[in-house]
């Protein structure tokens, strides 16, 4: 038995009403189920809406192409998979159209015209002889049973036999209404709250999409959007504290628009707070809206939370993210090409772009972030470990040379503790997205890179090293050996500044036969690293520290620290090391604002979903027949019965009310 | 049907509701009321007007799950007790995990996974050897086996809970806010379920199957436990901070536990279509459930999954349109829930309007399970959006 109708044909068939059957075609709706659900596995393996030159990189231009003309870089937002939807929504409607009448009648009529034959074929039915009792007793009997049962029930005489149809919870039916119309009320309010009516702005030519990296106010006129011009739509924007803005950017593809709001946001503050361990706590916004019209001088203030949004006159305010509004930065330039340790002072703003080095060869210095803690795992901790430490302030910039090409810098203010010693970390990075390689400047006993940068001075310094080696006598006792040693210990720095470790023993290849390449490397090195050693001692010297016991333990971890650095520095790309002294923070919050005009609507298809879903599933359509005929001195009595959502559950219940029958008449 | 005639007339002439209710229902309502108002009582000027519907509407719940499944109020007692006194030896002090006895080797939230992941292991094999030695006794300890290991699970998440909060005021929080924890939480969700459903259906040749799936989760828990050290109580980033996660997240796990049970009921479906069809006199046929209670059970937990689910994701999509400011943003999470969703409608469709049975549905709904554990699981290894916690 299945009385689960599906849509079948019962009219004529005329071209109308192929449509009508193909789209409300049980077949077009699983397929479209599952058609919608491919499609969404798409924009979650690709990922959504990032910057198109992010895409090209990824593909290659032919494929980029390919994948954009398929608008699978806005799956969600793309023409063909709207139209799915639109279809699903049709095609549930049209099920409901073609459903509701037969439901309808299920639910308000009493089926009491039914065949014996079709009776004996149900599942569940019994059949009795009863002789000696009379068709009126009989139904007495069943209509009692059917009261404390709670079914409803109406008889009818056929003359020769009389039929009593029962039901009982009819409105179980009403479980499929309630589901498939939400589907379509949520569909609808969904395309509402899509992006519909940017499409139809742009389709009509009233809205164009902007690409260009203007500012707000250099946006043209036929970019903009204007208070109330679409119904729905979510926008960003970033506000350093201090600032208002009363608009905000919609993303569309490759470009964005510009939403005008009906007030003004100002952000008064930001606020980041933290747990013990470092982890952010909350976010906050402080905010206050200003609104001439209604609200008057008077600006409504309030505060604005994860998971707590302001709503104002229909426009939802929500903390999206936050970045750096322009913190003002002072720093030191220290020289690392160079044969001074003097540094510079210079002073800038996050988003600012300064000129820095030598008009021959000047680099632009891009200041990109600030960040005030730095929650890093634990170096050295196992992966599982989860230890963290909080490293301290820390910037980041781009330096560019004057042919375009740059590289990016991350330097924390602070020197960190690595196993026991102190350093100052840089970052550097040729590409972005690349890991970051680091530079460990050594600090000194005054928790200052001064030490390591003075070493690193007195190195390059030709006239100074001249001096010095006029001072300190080499090994040997003839003077052209001597002369000859210094020249050799003064091309080695040169070589180790230059290019460090790799240059010495790249030069050794040339200028050494192979068979004696290692010993005469090893012994390059050697003088390197004793000459250098003096120099350091120099070094020390100059800072007066007393030598007379011998260099210290601590002295000496610091020289080796120190050679580790200068031997990577070559490769680090900028002729300073740029230190952070004082900072002053001005951070930004990123507001999204949104309205969304098909909310209640999808809210309601919400309430609908899940009071049908529930009936549908958890009550049940039960229905009996009952047909009693007088035969000579017996009445036959046949009970059959369906229950429409739980089979299983329906047999005992039939079971039970079978042998309440046969109890009541006294079989 | 196992079920008495006497049982079936007393179920058929229906008294009212009260009329229904035996002493022990009585005395259930009672107690389950009692505590609340006591709770409610000594918390009341901590609560705001969330909380306090929230906790009488999950004294109803409560009162109205033991009515409905006696079974459950037993069990609810030993929750109960077992939180009660590791909650007593606690005091305000963290640090006696690891000094007091009853904590450290019994109720302190990492000692009480512990003894849950050994006895849900250990009841898969007895439910196992109990459906091959065909016996009643191995099957009832199994039974029993499988009570424990959920009491201790779930004591162990309440205790976890408190837990949370002797680390810091600021740091306390529900249990349900990373991997690790809804783990447990699936865990102890399937394994409720499988119970209810072996108490209605009165046979216990389900539950190595049911289990199977637990411990596979058990064996992942210990993994993610020890090797990566995944059990750690962490503070609750600000997205997460929304009494939403009370009821959005267990919601879900109804679901995914749900459909986790069907696709293992898929799983016995096709061992025992393909075991009958070659030896259908064979001891394994015997023994193995029958199939038309395996395909009852398997639409039944379908059914109850996709209305959890349907729950979840309607719960999820208003607490989106608070935190994320909107109610649907295609965010990967999201996008997968709706995957899930569309997948066991038509699996639904399938089978209500065409009328489809037997070994094609089970292997849909072995195959459901893997879109779930990839909505579950993969969204947070794999892809990233908004839902990016959580992660491996
Ligand atoms: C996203 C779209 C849809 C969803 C989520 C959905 C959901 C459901 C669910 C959960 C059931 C219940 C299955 C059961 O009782 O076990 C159902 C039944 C049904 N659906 Fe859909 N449905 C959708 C679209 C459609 C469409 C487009 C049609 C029309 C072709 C349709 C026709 C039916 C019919 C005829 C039934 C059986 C009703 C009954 O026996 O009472 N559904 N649907």
């Amino acid at each position: 038995m299945n009385d689960t109708t599906a849509c079948k044909p019962a009219h004529p068939r005329t071209l109308g009403w192929v449509w009508l059957e193909f789209f409300g075609s049980m077949n077009l709706a699983i397929t479209l189920l599952v058609v919608i659900a491919v499609a969404s596995v798409i924009g979650t393996v690709l990922q959504q809406n990032q910057p198109y030159p992010d895409y090209v990189l990824k593909f290659g231009p032919f494929w980029f192409e390919v994948f954009r003309q398929l608008g699978l870089y806005d799956v969600y937002g793309a023409g063909w998979f709207i139209g799915i939807l639109a279809f699903l929504i049709l095609s549930t409607s049209v099920c409901i159209y073609r459903q509701a009448p037969i439901l309808w009648r299920e639910m308000t009529r009493f089926r009491t015209l039914v065949r014996l034959e079709s009776l004996r074929g149900f599942h569940q039915q019994a059949e009795w002889c009863l002789p000696g009792q009379g068709t009126s007793r009989v139904q007495e009997i069943v209509e009692g049973l059917l009261r404390i049962s709670g079914y409803r029930w109406r008889v009818e005489d056929h003359g020769d036999h009389r039929v009593i149809a029962a039901t009982k919870g009819r409105f179980s039916r009403l479980g499929y209404l309630c589901t498939h119309a939400a589907i379509v009320v949520i569909g609808i309010g969904g395309l509402l709250d899509g992006n519909l009516w940017l499409k139809l702005k742009e389709w009509s030519g009233d809205l164009r999409i902007e690409t260009r990296d203007l500012a707000a106010r250099d946006l043209p006129p036929e970019s903009r959007l204007t208070p109330g011009a679409v119904p729905a739509f979510r926008g960003h924007v970033m506000l350093p504290e201090g600032a208002a803005a009363n608009f905000v950017f919609l993303r569309i593809r490759d470009g964005f628009v510009l939403q005008e709001l009906p007030f003004a946001i100002e952000l008064k503050d930001f606020q980041v707070t933290y747990y013990d361990t470092g982890q952010p706590k909350s976010f906050a916004s402080q905010v206050l809206i200003h609104d001439q019209e209604h609200l008057g001088d008077q600006p409504l203030a309030a505060t604005i939370r994860v998971n707590h949004p302001l709503v104002y006159r229909g426009y939802a305010i929500y903390q999206s993210d936050f970045g750096d509004g322009g913190s003002k930065l002072d720093m030191q330039a220290w020289p690392l090409l160079a044969p001074q340790a003097e540094p510079v002072v210079v002073r800038g703003e996050i988003g600012n772009t300064l000129k820095i080095g030598e008009t021959a060869a000047p680099l632009t210095l891009e200041l990109d972030q600030f960040r005030l803690f730095n929650l890093l795992p634990e170096p050295g901790a196992q992966p599982g470990e989860r230890k963290f430490r909080n490293f301290g302030p820390s910037f980041g910039f781009k330096l560019r040379n004057a042919a375009g090409e740059a590289r990016e810098y991350f330097n924390y203010m602070a020197p960190a503790q690595l196993e026991g010693r102190w350093f100052y970390i840089s970052g550097m990075r040729t590409q972005p997205g690349e890991p970051f390689t680091y530079l460990h400047i050594p600090a000194d006993a005054k928790n200052s890179p001064a030490r390591f940068l003075r070493f690193n001075a007195r190195l390059r310094d030709g006239s100074w090293l001249h001096d010095w080696l006029a001072r300190s006598p080499a090994p040997g006792d003839t003077s052209d050996f001597q002369h000859d040693f210094n020249q050799v210990r003064l091309n080695l720095l040169e070589l180790f500044t230059q290019g460090g470790f790799a240059a010495v023993t790249e030069r050794a290849k040339a200028v050494v036969p192979a068979d004696r390449l290692k010993e005469a490397t090893t012994l390059y090195l050697s003088i390197l690293r004793d000459t250098l050693a003096e120099v350091f001692i120099e070094v020390l010297r100059e800072e007066n520290i007393d030598l007379a016991q011998g260099v210290a333990e601590r002295e000496e971890a610091f020289f080796n620290d120190a050679v580790s650095a200068l031997a990577v520095l070559p490769n680090y790309g900028s002729p300073f090391y740029l230190q952070l002294s004082t900072f002053q923070q001005v951070e930004a919050s990123g507001l999204q604002v949104t309205r969304s005009g098909g909310a209640v609507v999808v809210y309601i298809g919400f309430a609908l979903l899940i009071i049908g879903v529930f009936v549908m599933f958890y009550t049940s359509h039960r229905r009996l027949w009952i047909w009693l005929a007088d035969e000579e001195d017996a009445t036959r009595m046949v009970l059959a019965g369906v229950g429409s959502r739980r089979p299983v559950e329906f047999v005992g219940e039939f079971a039970a009310l079978k042998a309440a029958l046969e109890q009541r008449i006294g079989i | 049907m196992s079920v008495t005639r006497e049982v079936m007339l007393e179920q058929w002439e229906r008294p009212s509701f009260s009329q229904r209710l035996s002493h022990w229902d009585r005395l259930w309502m009672l107690l389950v009321m009692a505590s609340s108002i006591y709770i409610g009582w000594w918390y009341y000027a901590d609560m705001d007007s969330y909380e306090i519907a929230i906790q009488a509407g999950s004294s109803v719940a409560l009162i109205a799950w033991g009515i409905y499944w006696k079974p459950a109020r037993l069990f609810t007692l030993a929750v109960a007790a077992l939180t009660a006194l590791a909650l007593w030896r606690y005091g305000v002090d963290y640090e006696l995990r690891l000094g007091d006895f009853w904590l450290k080797y019994f109720l302190e939230s990492q000692a009480a996974f512990m003894w849950m992941s050994a006895l849900y292991v250990l009841a898969t094999v007895t439910y196992f050897a109990a459906l091959f030695a065909q016996s009643a006794f191995i099957g009832q300890t199994a039974t029993a086996l499988t009570w424990c290991a959920t009491a201790m699970g779930l004591t162990g998440l309440l205790v976890r809970w408190r837990e949370s909060y002797l680390l810091g005021a600021d740091i306390g929080h529900i249990p349900v806010s990373n991997l690790y924890e809804v783990f447990i939480l699936f865990a102890l969700i399937t394994a409720l379920l499988y119970l209810f459903y072996e108490d209605r259906h009165r046979t216990r040749s389900m539950g190595g199957f049911a289990l199977l799936v637990i411990s596979a989760a058990v064996a992942f828990l210990l993994w993610y436990t020890f090797d990566r050290e995944a059990h750690h109580i962490q503070p609750l980033i600000p997205a997460l901070q929304s009494y939403w996660m009370k009821i959005h997240v267990p919601a879900n796990f109804i679901g995914y536990g749900a459909f986790a049970l069907a696709a293992m009921l898929g799983v016995a479906y096709l061992l025992q279509n393909w075991i009958g069809t070659r030896w259908p006199s064979g001891r394994l046929a015997r023994v193995l459930p029958p199939l038309d209670l395996l395909d009852d059970v398997m639409y039944k937990a379908i059914a109850l999954g996709f209305a959890a689910f349907t729950l979840a994701t309607i719960l999820g999509a208003l607490w989106a349109a608070e935190a994320w400011g909107g109610y649907w943003s295609w965010d990967p999470k999201e996008t997968w829930a709706l995957i899930v969703w569309l997948n066991y409608a038509a699996w639904l469709h399938l089978r209500m309007t065409k009328g489809w049975r037997g070994a094609p549905m089970a292997w849909w709904a072995v195959i459901g399970l893997f879109v779930t554990l990839f909505a579950f699981l993969g969204v947070n290894m794999f892809l990233s959006g908004l839902h990016s916690y959580g992660t491996l």
